[in-house]
């Protein structure tokens, strides 16, 4: 059973991450594409962790872990260009 | 995935995997459905606590059911995302309402409307140096 529900777990997060380069494509404003963008950080550790369940090894928890800072300081550092016109005053 | 896997595992990591997925999803489906970027936040928020949130515990049920090992990465990369959400919404807010005011006309201004200035003297957030006396700006101090 577990198969079929990382199967559907694999599936989901990659039509999540279709759906959200639409919205990276579409926009319309610049926060647009830095919310899709953030989203589809969360995605992408997800399918991580999914990639952990499925073979067995707990290396993988380092990526996802080093994943969700770098899309963390990103995240911060495109929002911070956009309000000071500069990340580290 | 081993053989001599318990049904019990097999169950809650089931059920937990195809319950992040679904949230994951609708999160993402939210960021593409809802109007306005005000609305369009809220989406994906849920896709980062329940729908993560249900995979990471998942992951730390199969280990412990499964292989006989308790892993704390798991619950580390939860906390990270947990404190960081609510900052990079708020950041990415902050952008929003900078541009609306900047007079930007592709971003719709969502049910609210576009917000009316700060009272006083004061500032959202903007290119300007901090004003006189702003917490942190220890050059005005």
């Amino acid at each position: 059973m577990i198969a079929y529900a990382l199967a559907f777990g694999f599936a989901a997060l990659g039509v999540a991450l279709a759906l959200n380069l639409w919205r990276l494509f579409k926009g319309p404003g610049v926060a647009d594409r830095i919310l899709a963008l953030d989203t589809m950080v969360i995605n992408v550790i997800g399918i991580i962790v999914l990639t952990g369940i499925a073979s067995g090894s707990g290396t993988s928890f380092e990526a996802a872990l080093l994943l969700a800072m770098v899309g963390f300081v990103g995240t911060v550092s495109y929002a911070k260009f956009l309000l000071r016109g500069d990340i580290i005053e | 995935m081993t053989a001599a896997t318990p049904a019990s595992a097999d169950l809650i990591v089931s059920a937990l995997v195809v319950l992040g997925g679904a949230f994951a999803l609708i999160g993402s489906w939210g960021l593409v459905r809802l109007p306005s970027l005000m609305e369009r936040l809220h989406g994906p928020t849920k896709a980062t606590t329940l729908g993560l949130g249900a995979m990471l515990v998942g992951s730390v049920v199969w280990f412990q059911l499964a292989e006989g090992v308790w892993t704390t990465h798991e619950l580390l990369v939860s906390v990270f995302l947990f404190v960081t959400a609510p900052i990079s919404a708020n950041m990415i807010a902050k952008v929003h309402l900078h541009r609306l005011r900047q007079g930007e006309v592709s971003e719709g201004a969502g049910p609210a409307g576009t917000p009316g200035p700060p009272p006083g003297s004061a500032d959202w957030a903007t290119h300007e140096a901090p004003h006189e006396g702003t917490p942190g700006d220890f050059a005005g101090d």
